[in-house]
């Protein structure tokens, strides 16, 4: 009997987005039972949220002091003590998940299957490579433990609905004390969250200012959308790192995703390539983004974006 | 201190890689190489470390085939001060990889390692997190700032949620974000320099590693295509459309 153990990933007060994502696709593994491990302190809320998605069999609750914050080097040791009776332990390829599984693999003494965008059989995977221009369809030993991080794009959040049983766990791993946690600043904002939201609006170098961002933020906030970036708008300074929508930034899957002023390079590209419409909004007729948008118009954007904004407007 | 700098040769990110028609991996023949970029911001960062004063020696480490050398010389031109290639003909899992760097840590008497992020190839970004766990010591996975005082690293990096920073002990592996720094360029009488630096050659088996492998890769394929979709002359054929496809109400 198969079972998967899901790493959960939190902000200290609510379960992740990737855990509910980790859910659907530990359903795929055809596994009889699906656990979620929340390693966390206060922890409570946090499991009473993970215990309610349907399909989870069970919440394993490892509450100390030491769990307050999401550090790989002090969550690997109880991460590694807790795999032991499982064949597939897996967690979100977001920041936390990308820290901590392979820290994890190497304590099990063995590999990790990044970014695994779809489940081919018990042990077949599919996975992208190259900026996701290339997918690969890697096999894993059926004897091995399978570690490996979900591209939570590929997989819709699961439904609440569930009742799984909650049990409080301790493991006897030592903890390092060389790491410690100073200090995280958090973009304070009441917009919609990027890797979850429906409709994301994102700007790229062509705004040429912080200041002009605004209509960015504007446009986005009518339609309730979240608000991306290219990388080149973060390295300018327009908005803050964790707006990059891009091979090494967020990889989403929004229904409606709206390029503006951003050329489609293919490192961009790969952040999106899921989004159900893409709309493109360029005054280059050749720049790349046309070819993958399912809408294009040409034209510039400090006309455009404020036309739309007063149009979509009450 | 001395300072590892992890060097991978990966296809130039500008290239546009295609898969072989008969899946059985990309099409590499030709395609121009460069070091990973995360790579060369990694090196960047310990050179500006050893320029403050705050290391001795920056060694440039590869694992892979005899072409590696190219990209450790372009490591060498950048200023690192020695370069090692770990030979290897075969595909290395991460966990390998992090093996022979253990190997080669261990030797050196490295204080601090720097990996990329990920490598733009397979873009695992396992690499440093395995070397960290193998070498029972801190990891700061992309990073954005590093600041070393008295053996201890002040290290930002770029999460979901923002920045975080934390506090390690000394020695440490840190993997580099790509606001950590702007990689110089590398200029000609450095090129000239380098042919002098030295690269020692070495390989798996003289650092004590058995590769074992654990994947197995069945098929390489082309990703869906997206179909090229319409265009629109202005805003109000704009919201139409998106309010016919059901994504605007
Ligand atoms: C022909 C071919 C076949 C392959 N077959 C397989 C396969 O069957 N299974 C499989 O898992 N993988 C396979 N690979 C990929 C494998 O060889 C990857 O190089 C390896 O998995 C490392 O992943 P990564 O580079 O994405 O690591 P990452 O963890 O993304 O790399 C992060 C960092 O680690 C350091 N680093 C990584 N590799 C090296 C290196 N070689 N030398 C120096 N520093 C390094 C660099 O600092 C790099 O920035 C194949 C590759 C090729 C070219
Ligand atoms: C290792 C590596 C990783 C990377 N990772 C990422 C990543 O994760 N995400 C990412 O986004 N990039 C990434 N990049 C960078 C990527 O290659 C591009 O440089 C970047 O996406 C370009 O951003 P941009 O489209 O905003 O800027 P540009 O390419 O400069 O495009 C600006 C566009 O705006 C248009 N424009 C200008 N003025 C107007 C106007 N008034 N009205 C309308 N349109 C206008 C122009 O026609 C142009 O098409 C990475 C690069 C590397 C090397």
């Amino acid at each position: 009997m198969s079972r998967v153990l899901i790493i959960a990933d939190h902000d200290g007060a609510h379960l992740g987005g990737g855990a509910t994502r980790c859910v659907t696709a530990a359903g795929k593994f055809g596994a009889a039972e699906i656990h979620i491990a929340v390693l966390a302190s206060p922890a409570a809320a946090i499991a009473a949220e993970a215990a309610a998605l349907a399909g989870v069999a069970k919440v394993l609750v490892v509450e100390r002091a030491e769990n307050a914050h999401p550090l790989a080097a002090v969550l690997a040791p109880q991460v590694a003590k807790l795999a032991a009776g499982y064949e597939y332990l897996i967690g979100p390829s977001n920041t936390f998940g990308k820290d901590l599984l392979p820290r994890v693999a190497a304590l099990l003494g063995v590999g990790q299957v990044s970014d695994l965008m779809s489940v081919e059989g018990p042990h077949t995977f599919k996975r992208p490579i190259y900026a996701g221009n290339a997918i690969i369809t890697v096999e894993s030993p059926a004897d091995t433990i399978l570690v490996a991080t979900i591209r939570t794009a590929s997989f819709p959040a699961a439904a609440n609905g569930g009742s799984a049983l909650i049990e409080a766990v301790s493991t006897d791993a030592a903890l390092p004390t060389h790491t410690r946690f100073v200090s995280l600043s958090a973009a304070k904002n009441d917009r919609p969250d990027l890797q979850s939201a429906a409709r994301v609006v994102s700007g790229g170098r062509a705004l040429g200012s912080a200041d002009n961002f605004k209509l960015i933020y504007t446009l986005a906030a009518r339609i309730g959308a979240a608000v991306g970036a290219s990388r080149a708008a973060v390295d300018a300074g327009y908005v803050p790192s964790d707006m990059q929508v891009g091979q090494t930034g967020k990889i989403i899957a929004p229904a409606l995703y709206m390029a503006i002023g951003i050329s489609g390079a293919i490192q961009h590209l790969t952040g999106i390539k899921d989004a159900r419409t893409i709309v493109a909004i360029n005054k280059d007729a050749e720049a790349p983004i046309f070819e993958v948008a399912d809408v294009g118009l040409i034209g510039d954007l400090f006309k455009i974006v404020p036309e739309l904004t007063a149009a979509l407007g009450g | 201190m001395k300072i590892l700098v992890g060097v991978k040769r990966v296809v130039d990110y500008n290239v546009r890689v295609r898969v072989k028609p008969d899946g059985s991996g990309v099409a590499l023949d030709g395609v121009k190489m460069s070091i990973n970029p995360f790579d060369e911001i990694a090196l960047e960062e310990a050179l500006r470390i050893r320029e403050h004063g705050q290391a001795t020696e920056v060694v440039a480490v590869a694992i892979g085939p005899d072409e590696v050398q190219t990209q450790l010389r372009s490591a060498l031109a950048m200023g690192a001060d020695r370069a090692i290639l770990v030979k290897c003909e075969a595909a290395v899992e991460p966990r390998d990889v992090a093996r022979a760097l253990l190997a080669v840590i261990k030797q050196e008497g490295i204080g601090l390692a720097i990996l990329g992020k990920q490598a733009i190839d397979d873009d695992a970004g396992q690499t440093g997190q395995m070397l960290a766990a193998l070498w029972q010591r801190p990891q700061v996975s992309f990073a954005s700032k590093v600041e070393l005082k008295d053996s201890v690293a002040t290290v930002t990096r770029e999460v979901d949620s923002g920045l975080e920073t934390l506090e390690v002990d000394l020695p440490a592996v840190i993997t580099s974000d790509l606001r950590l720094n702007e990689p110089r360029y590398i200029k000609l009488p450095d090129i000239m320099k380098a042919k002098k630096k030295p690269l020692a050659v070495t390989d798996m088996a003289a650092l004590g590693v058995s590769l074992a492998p654990q994947f197995k890769v069945l098929k390489t394929e082309a990703p869906p295509q997206r179909a090229r979709g319409i265009m629109v002359k202005d805003v109000a054929e704009l919201i139409a459309e998106l309010k016919k496809r059901g994504v605007l109400s």
